[in-house]
Parts: C-alpha cells; sequence; structure tokens
C-alpha cells in the first residue's frame, strides 16, 4: 500500500492542466485550489506554495487566468483565479496532448501485461 | 474556534512573518496577502482538527517551507522585480492603493514648472538672455533651487520657523547677486556666479535636513543626496542633450532653424525643471538602484591615488618647480575638491563598524599624496602674491585651498588614527558633516563681502 512519490519533473510537466482543469469547474483561490489537488491525488502530488503562486502568476500574465481581490461573504477577502476563454482553449489543447501520451502510454503497459512484466525488453530490440 | 487569546498571538505572529516576507525583494506586497491567506486556511484547517492556534501556525509555516525558496520560485515567475523599477503612478503592486497619482508627483510638476517659469520672468521686465548675460549668470541658481528647497520642504512638512529662515536665507541671496555695482569686467562677477550655487545649494541642504539640522547622520544624508542629485542632473542634461540635437536636426531639415527657441526656452527651462526633477529622483528612488556616487568612488579612488603619486614622483624625480598661473592655482582647488569629493561618497556608503581594510588605506595614500602636491602650490602662491598684491580671484582661490587643506589634513589625520586602531570611524563622519557650515560660511563670505571689500574690481 505504499505511498506513489509523483516525481517534481511530472508534477511541473502536470501542473498547468492540473489548475486550468481546477479552475474550470468554478472560481477558487490559492488554498482551495492546493487543497483540491490533495484531495485528487488521494495526497500523493506534492505540490507547494512555491510551484502554484507563481504559475498562476504566469497563467495570468499569459491570459489564460484572470485574478481579482474578492470577500465573498462570510469570508475573508481572498486573490480569486478565474479561468478566461482563452484558458479554455488552451486547457482543451493541453487535454489533447496528455489524451495522447497517456493512450501511448496505456498502449505500452497492455502489451507489457499480456507479454508478462519480466520481458521488458524484448530481445529483437535490444539485438 | 479560538480562544481570543490565541487569536491575538496568531495576528502577532503573522504580523511579524508578513515583516519577513516583505523583506525579500521578489515577493510584492500583493503576494504577501496572497500567501498570508493561505497560512491562515492552513492554520484554519489545523485549529479545526484540535491544534492550539500556536501549533497551527509552527505547522503551518513548516508547510509552506523556506522562504528562501518560495522567493526563488517567485523570482523565476517574476525576474523583472531583481531590476527595481522606479514607480511613478503609486503604489500599484498593492490592491488598496488607488488610481490616483501621489501628491508628490504633482507637487513635483509644480514646483519644476515654477523653476521653468521663473527664469523667464525676468524677460517680462524687458532684462533679455541675449543682451543682459552677466544678470543670468549671477542670478541663474535662484530661478530653480528655491523651488528644489520649496519642494523638500513640503515634504519634510518643514515648521514655519525653518520656512521663515529658507525665504530669508533666499533673500538674502537675491540682494547679494544685485545689489552691487560690478562692470562686466569685474572678477567678482564670475566669483558670485559660482559661489552663490554652493551658499544656495546649503540652503537647499537645510531644507533636505529640516528639523533635523543638528544631526550628523541626517547631514550625511545631504551629502548622499547631493551626489545622487549630481549623478541624476546629469544623466538628464544628457537626455535633454539628444533631445535637442533631434530637435535641431529635425525641423532644419523641413526649413525651420529653431534656434532661438532651444537656447532661451528649450536649455534655460529644461536645465531649471532638471534641477528639481533630479532632487524628487533622488527622493523617490531611495532604494530603488544602489546609489552610484560611492560606485564611481571605489572606481576612480585607485586612478586618483596613482595619478597623484605619480605627479609626486615626477616632481621630485625632475626636481621641476610648478609653475604656478593662476589657472593652475584654481586647477589645484578643483584636485582638492574631487579628492574631497572621492573621501566624502566612499564615506557615505562605508559600514562605520567594520574594520579598517584596505580601502581606508588607499584613501589615506591619496589624500596624503594630495596634501604634499598641494602644500608645493601654497608655497609658491604665497610667494606670487606677496610679490604682486591680491585680486579677488587670487583671494577667493587661495581662501578655498586653505579651507580644504584643513579639511583634508585633519581628515587624514583621523583616517590615521582609525587604521591604527585608535579612532573610530565614526569620528571622521562626524567631522566631515560638522564641516559643512564652513564651506556655507565662505561661500557667504565671498559673496557678500569680497566685491565690496576689493571695491568691485
Amino acid at each position: 500500500m505504499g505511498l506513489v512519490k509523483v516525481t517534481k519533473d511530472l508534477v511541473a510537466a502536470s501542473a498547468t492542466p492540473m489548475v486550468l482543469g481546477i479552475l474550470a469547474e468554478g472560481q477558487s483561490y490559492g488554498y482551495a485550489i492546493l487543497r483540491r489537488i490533495n484531495e485528487l491525488s488521494g495526497g500523493e502530488l506534492e505540490w507547494t506554495e512555491g510551484l502554484l503562486y507563481p504559475l498562476l502568476h504566469r497563467l495570468e500574465r499569459h491570459g489564460h487566468v484572470e485574478a481579482s481581490w474578492q470577500a465573498v461573504t462570510g469570508e475573508r477577502r481572498r486573490k480569486y483565479y478565474r479561468i478566461t476563454d482563452q484558458g479554455l482553449a488552451e486547457l482543451a489543447e493541453q487535454r489533447r496532448q496528455w489524451d495522447t501520451v497517456v493512450d501511448a502510454l496505456k498502449e505500452i503497459w497492455l502489451g507489457l501485461a499480456a507479454n508478462g512484466p519480466l520481458r521488458a525488453i524484448p530481445l529483437e530490440c535490444a539485438a | 474556534m479560538t480562544a481570543p487569546e490565541g487569536q491575538e498571538g496568531l495576528e502577532a505572529q503573522l504580523a511579524q512573518w508578513r515583516q519577513y516576507v516583505q523583506r525579500r525583494r521578489e515577493l510584492q506586497p500583493a503576494d504577501a496577502d496572497e500567501l498570508e491567506d493561505h497560512l491562515r486556511g492552513s492554520v484554519d484547517e489545523l485549529v479545526a482538527v484540535g491544534l492550539s492556534a500556536d501549533e497551527a501556525f509552527l505547522v503551518a509555516v513548516k508547510r509552506m517551507g523556506s522562504l528562501d525558496e518560495l522567493s526563488r520560485e517567485f523570482a523565476r515567475e517574476h525576474s523583472e522585480r531583481l531590476w527595481k523599477q522606479l514607480v511613478l503612478t503609486g503604489d500599484t503592486s498593492s490592491p488598496a492603493a488607488g488610481k490616483r497619482p501621489p501628491r508628490d508627483l504633482l507637487v513635483m510638476v509644480g514646483c519644476a514648472a515654477g523653476a521653468a517659469v521663473s527664469i523667464k520672468v525676468p524677460a517680462l521686465f524687458g532684462i533679455s538672455m541675449q543682451h543682459d548675460g552677466e544678470f543670468y549668470a549671477l542670478n541663474f541658481s535662484l530661478f530653480a533651487m528655491p523651488w528644489l528647497a520649496g519642494f523638500l520642504a513640503w515634504r519634510r512638512r518643514a515648521s514655519a520657523a525653518l520656512i521663515a529662515v529658507l525665504v530669508a536665507l533666499f533673500a538674502l541671496g537675491a540682494v547679494a547677486a544685485n545689489i552691487y555695482p560690478l562692470g562686466d569686467e569685474s572678477q567678482s562677477v564670475v566669483l558670485t556666479t559660482i559661489h552663490l550655487p554652493i551658499a544656495l545649494w546649503l540652503v537647499v541642504g537645510l531644507a533636505y535636513v529640516a528639523d533635523e539640522w543638528r544631526s550628523s547622520r541626517k547631514r550625511m544624508d545631504f551629502i548622499r543626496f547631493t551626489g545622487e542629485w549630481f549623478v541624476y542632473f546629469v544623466l538628464i542634461a544628457l537626455g535633454g542633450g539628444v533631445l535637442t540635437a533631434f530637435m535641431f536636426g529635425t525641423f532644419e531639415a523641413i526649413g525651420i532653424v529653431p534656434e532661438t527657441f532651444v537656447s532661451q526656452w528649450l536649455i534655460p527651462c529644461g536645465a531649471m525643471a532638471g534641477v528639481v526633477v533630479a532632487g524628487w529622483l533622488v527622493e523617490a528612488k531611495q532604494g530603488v538602484v544602489e546609489n552610484i556616487a560611492p560606485v564611481l568612488t571605489r572606481l576612480f579612488t585607485p586612478l586618483f591615488t596613482a595619478v597623484l603619486l605619480a605627479f609626486l614622483v615626477a616632481i621630485i624625480w625632475t626636481s621641476n618647480g610648478i609653475n604656478v598661473e593662476r589657472e593652475a592655482l584654481i586647477l589645484f582647488d578643483l584636485l582638492l575638491v574631487v579628492v574631497l569629493g572621492l573621501l566624502l561618497y566612499s564615506l557615505s556608503a562605508r559600514d562605520p563598524l567594520a574594520p579598517p581594510g584596505l580601502f581606508d588605506r588607499l584613501q589615506l595614500a591619496m589624500v596624503v599624496s594630495a596634501l604634499a602636491i598641494d602644500v608645493l602650490v601654497l608655497i609658491e602662491i604665497t610667494g606670487r602674491i606677496a610679490d604682486y598684491g591680491t585680486t579677488p580671484n587670487k583671494a577667493a582661490a587661495l581662501g578655498e585651498n586653505v579651507i580644504l587643506l584643513a579639511n583634508l589634513a585633519w581628515s587624514a589625520w583621523l583616517l590615521l588614527k582609525f587604521l591604527r586602531r585608535r579612532g573610530q570611524f565614526a569620528a571622521l563622519e562626524r567631522w566631515q558633516t560638522n564641516y559643512l557650515p564652513v564651506y556655507a560660511a565662505w561661500a557667504w563670505i565671498v559673496v557678500f563681502v569680497f566685491p565690496p571689500l576689493f571695491s568691485y574690481a
């Protein structure tokens, strides 16, 4: 039942579609986004504030999200992020790319399962 | 929620944490707000599962990771923040700040415009720049400096008494410039033209230090202000030169020669406004860029020391006497001014508590060699004055030489004591700041006493 540690590189690569995807569900703020990621990954994706906030600011600079300081009733004033149309387009594009990667990986893993996990490197290829 | 006591402690801890965050250049107030909100969210959650406010805060901060790492990540996205920008429209980074331009900017623009207009006022009374050059030479510092002093006094909310003193001193300057019947050929015209700006600049200094005029630290700030002001003014002048050149070239290309406009409006008005703008820039940019004057002194102190030592060696080697013409005396005065400037501006940037180092030795070498050269010059010149009698120019040059010599000699002594660890560095700083009134007094004497003393020669 060991915890899967996702490498830093993979976390970084998946960061943009992750945040855009969460914001596509509705506007949100930093702390809530981080909690949502935690929830989605069962606590296995290690995100830091140093990753999240600069990323949000970069998305804002590129126009994928819009930020505004708002005070929702009964809550503190917070900086809320909202996805833009451009951000939705970017999300669609990223999703297409990720689907390609995931599909390809699935193909490989299905093939491996059929041939048995021990023959990870087929002999023909190694020669 | 938490007990009020715990809440209070939490607020204090958060305030302290904010201070740490705001010390980071990469993290702006808006980021601090955002991160603080994050921290509060984290704390609330931890408190909800049963931690005390104190514990929750510690855990939340720990989770956020080190500030070093955080600011490094922020710097990757916001690299422009490492290049400090001068924000002209107020604090735009804070969401609380409004959009209106700061009052500072408006007052500065007003003062700069006032200075620019002032120089054209005499023209209304028929005093033209072309024919009455002497009037403008004597008075040019009176057009801009009162505005700069006014701006500074406004910024410091100067007391009525101080404002009265400033007005009185500027009025005194106006009297000194215009009361005496000086001929076109009179040496006193040149002397007043040089010394009145010095006297009035120290009046600006009074506006700068305001009510804290006794404080040595504050006077040192004025010395720093002067150096930075000079650097900014030169930069503005260079920009103005480019503007003028383009204006001339482009208008000439369509057959209009804007000579009168450039020489009688653009340059004089621009220079006067530049005096105020440069002062405002120094005030506004404190902390925007590294002070440049100390950097220049670091660069040039070794070079000047080398030149002075080479000159001394050459004198001894060739046993040539110094050919003391009047120009030579002024040249050596300027040399002492430069050496004093190099000394002052490296003092201004030095940590007073740091132990003596190589650079301090270098400075002592520079000051001592300048003194040695100057003594040689003085020996020559006093002989000359004894032979041929004196003129206003010679007397002024000699007086300046003595004042600078006294300053540098005592500085060298203090520097030596400091190097041998028998004295404090602060003593040197205090000596220099205490000496400022001497320059003021001498400048006023030359402006006020010299013309009648030498019967308006």
